[in-house]
């Protein structure tokens, strides 16, 4: 029998982890990406590996999937992350009036904290404020997101899917009976023009979901949400510095090799293919970030940027848009056959996205095939083979 | 108040095997953005068949090096205010010694293959990564020695395009990929000596260093050269008085 065939939208972290899912399955797995391994929302990440914690009040499933996803990538792909923890830091009373409900939170979620006393903390971490009143250390991380998607990028490859990048997607092929049966791509690496054709195809392309899945007349509820984040050149912490309270702008403070990141904003827009710094912004950066690390004030800037979250939308805005994923099967929610989508979730939970992705895809065709992306350890993310569009 | 600039974007294009050139773009920027988002500007609102480079936007990823104005650099941390001027022109091109894929966008392969074969590690532990200035001390105040983390190479490719020797020698491992083996250290893998050793190794190295000159991340790749070379030296001093 000839392999079930899969288009996969998008080589983001969820399409790269989409990818390696099916093709560790044995599907026939294209991937599809107008510009590089995850250029878009993924690789502008703050490449916080999220405990949780952030999450645990308000979203515990989110929270749940975090700190079982955070212990899974650790093992899996140890050569991209730096497993150092995080501290949350409690400044004034509104962050300790927090704290009982965080810890008691984070301990329903399975979250493992340890709470410090100040002078342990800074002994820890001498830059961080001196004025804390406590500091809470959970299992947070930071992973180096393009060599992530590589990596998962890679594993696929080896198990024989094909990356058509620089390629854009210019039209989703119907059959005339509403369901997909292919894509015509535009590769940009040579200009030449052909049609994939495919049993499924998958929408991968998070923040752009929505306008992918109106190629096919389909439906997608995103929230494209893009917020700031600066990087300063010292590496003033060895591990991630949150403030202990609700999310808010400017809250994490992280360490990105010789430098730290300070994140982030949230606001909505309209044109997602180019999303400029708000200057502004910046400013926020700098003040929220200074009162976790105040040598902040002392280093310079080396760069800013946006990224574009895609939360799912569903009446409310913003931060309160709960940080799962959905997966969208277009038969079920509108007669388009064939057509998948998934979007939402955060970079921390890309293998748990792929699994139920890829789970309800061979389900659909009929198969009865496990998963096993939690079980092996993925290749080095050098081993991708970047050139690889045929003709 | 209106401080931006007008600048022209001189941009190398080539598809497959097709013509070469440069196409220009002029835009109106603030002089404080960065190249790359100029040249993101450009593909999403003036030629979407423009290909080029990026994923993290400030520099911890290593993708969007390009010539600029013919100088290596990370282009995502490159102000334009830095390269150009009001009514100023720069000149973006993709990266020397690569094969080109198409525009901007070089093949990394080979360069990630020595990168593998000399064993780069991509983490250490915390007081194991070493620095320039001394060779144990790691720079990092308040470290822990169980701490993890990812080694300044990004893996850019800014020193081998620097470097004068691969264009006349295309086997020359290049200075990320030695500074990858300084790094990990003959102590500790010992199986690299025949790897550098040699005249594709550390030998071949004319010491330019313009590896070190372009490098974005501080990785002194031609110290790092350098103190390969000792290395190597006291491996077989010793190799010699054991066998």
């Amino acid at each position: 029998m000839e392999k079930a065939k899969v288009i996969i939208i998008g080589a983001g972290f969820t399409g790269v982890a989409t990818a390696y899912d099916l093709a560790q399955r044995g599907l026939d797995v294209t991937v599809v990406d107008r510009g590089p391994i995850v250029n878009g929302t993924s690789g502008r990440t703050h490449g916080l590996l999220h405990s949780g914690a952030r999450y645990a009040v308000k979203d515990r499933e989110s929270a749940t999937e975090c700190i079982e996803e955070n212990t899974l990538l650790r093992r899996l792909v140890p050569d991209v992350i730096e497993p150092n923890g995080g501290l949350f830091l409690a400044i004034n009373d509104s962050d300790m009036a927090y704290r009982e409900g965080f810890i008691e939170s984070c301990h329903a979620c399975g979250i493992a904290t340890k709470e410090l006393t100040p002078q342990q903390a800074l002994e820890m971490e001498p830059h961080i404020n001196p004025n804390l009143q406590t500091a809470i250390l959970v299992p947070d991380g930071t992973f180096d997101p393009l060599r992530l998607g590589m990596a998962f990028a890679a594993s696929a490859q080896a198990h024989g899917a094909r990356f058509y990048l620089f390629t854009d997607v210019e039209e989703m092929i119907l059959n005339g009976q509403g369901r997909v049966t292919g894509i015509r791509i535009w590769d940009r690496s040579n200009d030449t023009r052909r049609e994939l054709s495919a049993d499924v195809v998958v929408n991968a392309t998070g923040a752009w979901a929505g306008e992918v899945a109106h190629m096919a007349g389909a439906h997608v509820p995103v929230v494209p949400t893009p917020g700031i984040m600066v990087a300063y050149d010292r590496r003033l912490v060895n591990r991630t510095i949150n403030r202990l309270n609700a999310p808010g702008d400017g809250d994490i403070v992280l360490p990105q090799r010789r430098m730290v990141v300070v994140g982030t904003t949230s606001y909505e827009i309209k044109e997602l293919d180019y999303v400029p710094v708000i200057s502004e912004h910046i400013n926020i950066m700098l003040e929220r970030g200074c009162e976790l690390i105040p040598e902040i004030a002392k280093a310079g800037i080396r760069g800013a940027y946006t990224a574009t979250r895609p939360l799912i939308g569903g009446g409310t805005s913003g931060r309160s848009i709960a940080r799962t994923f959905k997966l969208f099967d277009h038969e079920e929610s509108e007669g388009i056959a064939g057509l998948y989508t998934i979007t939402g979730g955060k970079a921390t939970t890309l293998r748990l996205m792929a699994e139920k992705t890829a789970d309800h895809v061979v389900q659909k065709l009929g198969m009865d095939i496990p998963c096993r992306t939690a079980e092996t350890r993925l290749l080095s993310y050098r081993l991708f083979e970047t050139s690889t569009n045929i003709p | 108040m209106n401080t931006n600039w007008t600048v022209t974007f001189q941009v190398y294009r080539q598809k497959g095997n097709g013509p070469k050139g440069f196409d220009s773009f002029t835009l109106e920027v603030n002089p404080d953005e960065y190249v790359l988002d100029a040249v993101e500007r450009i593909w999403a609102f003036h030629d979407r068949s423009l290909t080029y480079r990026h994923a993290c936007h400030h520099s911890t990823c290593g993708a969007c090096g390009m010539l600029v104005n013919g100088v290596e650099k990370l282009t995502c941390i490159t102000t334009l205010r830095s390269v150009t001027r009001d009514g100023g022109t720069v000149q973006v091109a993709p990266l020397r010694n690569f094969p080109i894929v198409s525009d901007l966008v070089v093949d990394m392969g080979t360069f990630f293959r020595r990168m593998e074969m000399v064993t780069a590690p991509p983490t250490l532990p915390i007081n194991q990564v070493p620095h320039p200035d001394s060779e144990t001390i790691s720079p990092d105040r308040g470290a822990s020695p169980e701490l993890e983390r990812l080694v300044d190479c990004i893996e850019c490719g800014c020193c081998i395009s620097a470097c004068p020797v691969p264009l006349t020698t295309p086997g020359y491992l290049g200075p990320a990929v030695l500074a990858g083996a300084q790094h990990i250290g003959l102590n500790r893998n010992p199986g690299l000596l025949e790897l550098v050793d040699n005249h594709d190794g550390v030998w071949r190295c004319h010491s330019a260093f313009e590896c070190t000159a372009v490098c974005p991340a501080n990785v002194e790749p031609a110290w790092r050269i350098m103190d390969l070379r000792k290395q190597v030296v006291k491996a077989k001093i010793r190799k010699f008085f054991n066998r």
